[in-house]
């Protein structure tokens, strides 16, 4: 699949026959870095794809959201792109029996909170959920309570709950493990500045993202060269104003 | 050991002399002296026709017999493509349109291609196909409509000119970016070939500059292996853009790809031979339909018109090449020479039916050019199925913003 497939005529299609030709197509595949396969294997297409009017982009985190979400994205009628990571295939998470239902389905631009908190907001998507919680976890023995968000779709974002938790939280981080410029959590910056939501903060917004550099292949390069678990946590209590 | 390699390959295991073969390559023989095989080895292709330059059938058998009817709906369609596109070009000319492409010297592909279809057939074209919606029943004013861009085109003014698409008749929008088109045909020949009884093919018409994209090879193995019931229809026109044939590929043409590089069954016609074409077209249509098997068909010609009105061609071509592509060897005068020896050509009907078919378009083009543009709230529908949210809410402030304004934008030109 290339960008003429993707963006130039599933995204397009639609629109440019007037509805006559619709696309209901969901292209699916392993995203973001995977581990030990360098550069060329080891990147987060979540900002690429969601730049596009025409596609939605979902990024599922655990087994409730890999089934929900790509059994909505097949029974929805636009193109749908479902971004999965390739080291979650093998975690196992336990669900309710209601994901097991044929018809359990997550809907497409609704994010989720995976851990409620009133103190600091922390948003991520796909594998970074797992270190957002890890920090949440350990911000916790600080006696802080962080809110992770769980954004599982791209686009349509789902703004008003990351809105509504700021509201309550006055504090937002952003971990995605994709690269900074023009990224996830960019573009949450941007959504901020132009709602009424931005007098909520009290602090500028951080974003932990990648390192901007294609992805190293030595391993403990690489390790670091995403965002960790110590680095949530330190952006978190920075934002806090605390040591 | 053995029976690992038995379990992998389904078509088990094969001897060549007294080796076992490569599952690479299971049919080639073994040889004991190294030679490089050379392009030159194989000659090319052999381009096949029904008529000479002068409109007679060269030998009877390839008559395909059409009634006087069909020929003069193959004669009159052509006129009528040619006719119309000389209008429609000189109207981008003189600012009314912002582009426009003319089908100059290809009227016997797309004619001859499109009458030995059936309509259920699915057509992905490029867009230089005018002529196959022409056969199939497309109006002059859904076409000039489309070209200008107003209330009536079916594609609500989203495209630019000559970017057909009717569901109604099989005809898949164009999607200009070159190649697109083409795995997307094998996919839906594919999806085709899965329906039950299924008794429609695809067929893909396409440059051969087109075939330079990496979309066309990947398109070319997909119907080989996944065996799809698809007609690729390469129209070698002899340029793609500026680029002449001679710099854009090395092998036999188009063609010279099918049997051998792909596995696929190949024929090349003369393309300014509308009985060639069908003939052609005919038999690729009841292989596809047989084996569930693609065809390469490539229809040679040459693009007497410019690329499109973003070209001017004589800075790379002669005028003396265009003017013998566009008398000797024209399709149109090839089919009327034919006409005229079966006795069913009339000077007179001719001249009366090219001056009909001006007027007709000349009368549209002032029709069409009144009419109302689609509604401007139309710009930010068909992005999705439903309406996101923040799309409604633009369309609500623009709503708005038009309200308070109106008097600084030309709204009597929209419908409302």
């Amino acid at each position: 699949m290339n960008d003429r497939s993707v963006i130039n005529s599933a995204a397009k299609t639609f629109y440019m026959s007037a509805g006559a030709v619709n696309v209901p197509i969901v292209f699916r595949g392993p995203n973001g870095a995977s581990a030990g396969v360098a550069a060329q294997h080891s990147q987060c297409f979540a900002a690429w794809y969601a730049h596009c009017p025409g596609l939605k982009v979902v990024s599922p985190y655990d087994t409730e959201d890999a089934r929900g979400l790509l059994k909505s994205a097949i029974r929805d009628p636009d193109p749908v792109v479902v971004l999965e990571n390739e080291l979650m295939y093998g975690v196992a998470f336990p669900v309710d029996e209601k994901v097991t239902d044929v018809d359990f389905l997550v809907p497409l631009g609704k994010a989720k909170i995976m851990r409620p908190g009133k103190d600091i907001t922390i948003v991520a998507h796909s594998k970074a959920v797992e270190t957002a919680l890890l920090s949440a976890a350990e911000l916790a023995k600080k006696g802080i309570e962080a809110e992770v968000i769980n954004l599982r779709s791209i686009r349509p974002l789902d703004m008003q709950t990351i809105f509504t938790s700021v509201r309550k939280t006055h504090h937002l981080i952003t971990v995605e493990n994709g690269w900074p410029q023009h990224g996830v959590g960019a573009e949450i910056c941007a959504r901020f500045m132009e709602d009424p939501a931005f007098f909520e903060l009290d602090a500028p917004v951080w974003r932990c993202c990648g390192v901007d550099v294609p992805m190293p292949y030595a391993k403990t390069l690489e390790l670091n060269a995403l965002p960790r678990e110590p680095d949530v946590t330190a952006a978190a209590l920075k934002v806090l104003g605390k040591k | 050991m053995l029976s690992g390699v038995q379990r992998s390959y389904s078509a088990g295991v094969k001897r060549v002399d007294d080796r076992y073969a490569f599952p690479g390559a299971r049919d080639a023989s073994f040889v004991n002296s190294l030679k490089l095989t050379m392009p030159e080895d194989y000659a090319p292709i052999p381009i096949y026709r029904v008529m000479d330059r002068d409109g007679y059938v060269l030998n009877e058998q390839e008559d395909p017999q059409l009634s006087q009817e069909v020929v003069e709906k193959m004669f009159r369609d052509m006129l009528l493509l040619s006719t119309m596109d000389k209008i429609l070009y000189e109207s981008q000319r003189q600012g009314r349109i912002s582009f426009y492409m003319t089908n100059f010297g290809e009227e016997a592909s797309h004619i001859g291609s499109a009458a030995a279809l059936e309509m259920r057939d699915v057509i992905y074209g490029q867009y230089r196909e005018a002529g196959v919606l022409v056969w199939r029943g497309f109006r002059i004013d859904q076409f000039v409509d489309q070209c200008y861009g107003n209330d009536d085109d079916l594609g609500r003014g989203k495209q630019m000119p000559v970017h057909y698409g009717s569901k109604e008749l099989n005809f898949v929008t164009i999607s200009s970016p070159l190649s697109t088109q083409i795995p997307q045909a094998v996919g839906a020949a594919y999806a085709l070939k899965r329906k039950p009884n299924n008794d429609a093919c695809v067929v893909c018409y396409f440059g051969e500059g087109a075939a330079s994209e990496g979309d066309a090879h990947a398109a070319f193995n997909f119907a080989a292996t996944l065996e799809c019931p698809v007609i690729f229809f390469c129209r070698n026109n002899g340029f793609a853009i500026s680029t002449p044939s001679n710099e854009q590929y090395r092998g036999d043409g188009i063609a010279g790809r099918g049997p051998m590089g792909y596995g696929i069954a190949t024929v090349r016609v003369d393309g300014t031979d509308v009985f060639a074409v069908y003939n052609a077209m005919k038999r690729a249509r009841e292989y596809v339909l047989r084996e569930n098997k693609p065809v390469v068909l490539e229809a040679l010609a040459y693009r007497v018109s410019h690329h499109s009105t973003s070209d001017d061609s004589t800075a790379y071509r002669s005028a003396e090449e265009i003017e013998m592509w566009n008398t000797l060897e024209h399709p149109i005068s090839k089919l009327k020479s034919y006409m005229v020896h079966k006795g069913w050509f009339n000077e007179k009907e001719e001249t009366e039916f090219v001056s009909g078919v001006r007027k007709q378009v000349l009368k549209q083009i002032a029709i069409s050019e009144k009419k109302l543009k689609p509604n401007w709230r139309e710009m930010f529908e068909g992005v999705y199925a439903d309406m996101p949210k923040h799309l409604l809410e633009q369309q609500r402030e623009l709503e708005q913003h038009v309200e308070a304004h109106k008097q600084h934008y030309p709204l009597k030109s929209f419908k409302q």
